[in-house]
């Protein structure tokens, strides 16, 4: 069950032998850094004079923070703090909503299975596979004939029919692993249906709870497509705030680079401090 | 629900009352999933039945004539000489949901292995990883378009100029490998998390039972270890193709408009609301990417139903 927390591995599938499993750690290092490497380097030009940025790579450099003021204090047609705040409602309204709506429908759907469950696991997740194009020229003359094009609102209801089906799927499989034996022995003690949702399944599904919510904020944190679509100036958000940072005339590099670290990081540091769980939602809400 | 058929089948000789309980009782269970499935269903069902209906039209909205009911005229004329772009486009999305898939998927399961070991600094290379996943995919791809592929201060290229080759203007030059280059750099984090919970899921004992028998790495590797992640490489495909096949962000971010790079979600959004306005005909585009979408997903669903059959 605790998959990513596990005893010591006894047996990896190579490097039986001990220089090879040097050589073997040594290459996933390797590996590992040239992955990074892009992010890295995105991250040192954020910090870097345009003049510098501009010119053959270099890695020694005087680091400013001007790049940084710039951006964000630019008041151009969409402002940094506007694109932040727009960005900031949209992700955390939609998950709010996501999350009222997916937990009751996985707890029914996992804790007091019905006839069809799986039929409507697979409607929820079938859904994912209609692409968006399918449904974007209806949703964008439905938007414009109640107005809402160029607002929060509409970006609101999307990311959260976007992200809903992926929840449901992923707390259902937390749902899942609350034994069985548990609620009904809470239920023998005469404990209320709050009760026992209060005092023995939330404590258990709680974690998995944070890692679905925080992946359908990383989902609609960096959604770009209906963002752009339906909302290209007035409302719009970080990713088309960052897309507009691209200059085609003059030195914009360092600029552009500053601005990709402000879009990036909030995310990518949330993902790292919740990995394991959001791995472990990921993989299972499939398998489990 | 199956509880209360199963038991009102076998009690004949309960009363009404009992019944009628339990009815509601079934409907006590289902209430909970309504409002999530009603909402799902209206958000994202609905709207493709416009679609289909559009599809069927010569609707252009920036004409101020009415639009027509022309049947399946939309569908016939995409075999035509007039349509190229679109059969292009098509092509573009076969090529690069196909590539990028395999190739994330190969490089994801490579990852793995390698991580699926303890050695100095785990977590932090696992840490390092995973983060092209969760970059945005508009800074992916103008981070890798400015800075890695870009011909003048490219890093890419000053590598090629270290080791005497000319500075090749990469996103120009091959825009479908540059955009493949940039999701296989984000999905193969996310190929690689799956696999990794598949190959942490197997029985050690198992593994060691069969070295101490004598097998080779190979041999556990094709025997017991292969057999085993199938289902979880089964399930990176279908995801990984799934959203590959919307690809949208790294085409607007790295080649922009230029043919070569087109795929369908791109061309298709440039063709109605980005400006071209024939919301008629890009309907039927999009139809047929769902429809494509649907066989694919078909072949999706039976994979994931069988994962699925332990577990009720």
């Amino acid at each position: 069950m605790a998959l990513l927390t596990r005893a010591p591995k006894a047996e990896p599938i190579l490097g039986q032998n001990r220089v090879v499993a040097h050589i073997l750690a040594f290459l996933t290092w390797i590996i590992g850094l040239v992955f990074f490497f892009p992010l890295f380097w995105l991250t040192l030009n954020g910090f870097k004079e345009e003049a510098v940025a501009n010119a053959s790579p270099v890695l020694i450099f005087d680091p400013t923070l001007d790049r940084f003021k710039d951006v964000t204090e630019a008041t151009n047609l969409l402002s940094f703090g506007e694109a932040f705040a727009n960005s900031f409602w949209t992700v955390i309204i939609s998950t709010f909503f996501v999350m009222v709506l997916a937990v009751p429908a996985a707890y029914a759907l996992a804790i007091r299975p019905m006839r069809m469950w799986r039929d409507v696991l697979f409607f929820f997740i079938s859904t994912k596979f209609l692409p968006i194009v399918g449904a974007i020229m209806p949703i964008w003359i439905i938007a414009r004939d109640l107005d809402l094009l160029g607002t929060r609102t509409v970006l609101i209801v999307l990311y959260t029919g976007m992200n809903l089906p992926l929840a449901v799927w992923m707390l259902r499989s937390f749902f899942a692993e609350v034994p069985k034996e548990l609620i009904e022995a809470a239920q023998i003690d005469g404990c209320s249906l709050m009760g026992q949702i209060r005092q023995v399944i939330l404590p258990i599904v709680a974690p998995g709870l944070a890692a679905t919510a925080l992946l359908c904020v990383i989902f609609a944190w960096n959604e770009f497509f209906l963002a752009v679509q339906l909302n290209p100036t007035g409302a719009s958000t970080i990713p088309v705030w960052v897309n507009s940072q691209q200059k085609f005339q003059g030195q914009f590099l360092a600029q552009l680079s500053a601005a990709s670290v402000l879009a990036t990081f909030p995310v990518v540091i949330a993902g790292w401090v919740a990995q394991k769980r959001m791995i472990r939602g990921l993989a299972m809400g499939a398998i489990k | 629900m199956s509880n209360a058929v199963v038991e009102r089948g076998t009690r004949t000789d309960r009363s009404d009352e009992v019944k009628r309980l339990e009815r509601r009782e079934g409907w006590k269970r289902r209430l909970p999933i309504l409002p999530a499935l009603i909402f799902t269903i209206v958000v994202t069902q609905i709207p493709f039945l416009f679609t289909l209906f559009y599809s069927l039209t010569d609707w252009r909205i920036d004409k101020v004539e009415p639009r027509q009911f022309i049947g399946i005229d939309n569908y016939t004329s995409l075999a035509g000489e007039s349509e190229k772009f679109f059969r292009e486009a098509a092509w573009v999305s076969v090529q690069m949901t196909v590539m990028a898939v395999l190739l994330s998927l190969l490089v994801g399961t490579g990852l793995a292995i390698l991580l699926d070991r303890k050695f100095f600094g785990q977590g932090f290379v696992r840490t390092l990883l995973i983060t092209p996943f969760l970059v945005m995919p508009v800074v992916a791809g103008l981070m890798w378009k400015t800075q890695m592929f870009n011909s003048s201060f490219g890093v890419l290229n000053w590598v090629l100029n270290q080791v005497g080759v000319d500075s090749i203007e990469f996103a120009t030059k091959y825009p479908l490998a540059s955009v493949v280059t940039v999701l296989v750099w984000q999905w193969s984090p996310f190929m690689m998390l799956i696999v990794l919970a598949g190959l942490q899921g197997q029985d050690r004992s198992v593994l060691e039972a069969a070295r101490v028998d004598g097998a080779t790495t190979f041999g556990i590797f094709r025997q017991i270890t292969f057999p085993q992640l199938r289902p979880f490489l089964e399930l990176g495909t279908l995801l990984g193709a799934i959203y590959l096949i919307q690809v949208y962000d790294h085409i607007e971010a790295i080649v922009g408009g230029q043919p070569g790079a087109r795929n369908l979600p791109f061309y298709i959004a440039g063709r109605s609301i980005g400006g071209g306005n024939r919301f008629g005909l890009a309907s039927s585009y999009s139809v047929i990417v769902v429809i494509a979408t649907i066989i694919l997903a078909n072949i999706g669903l039976r994979v994931l139903s069988n994962l699925l059959e332990d577990d009720s």
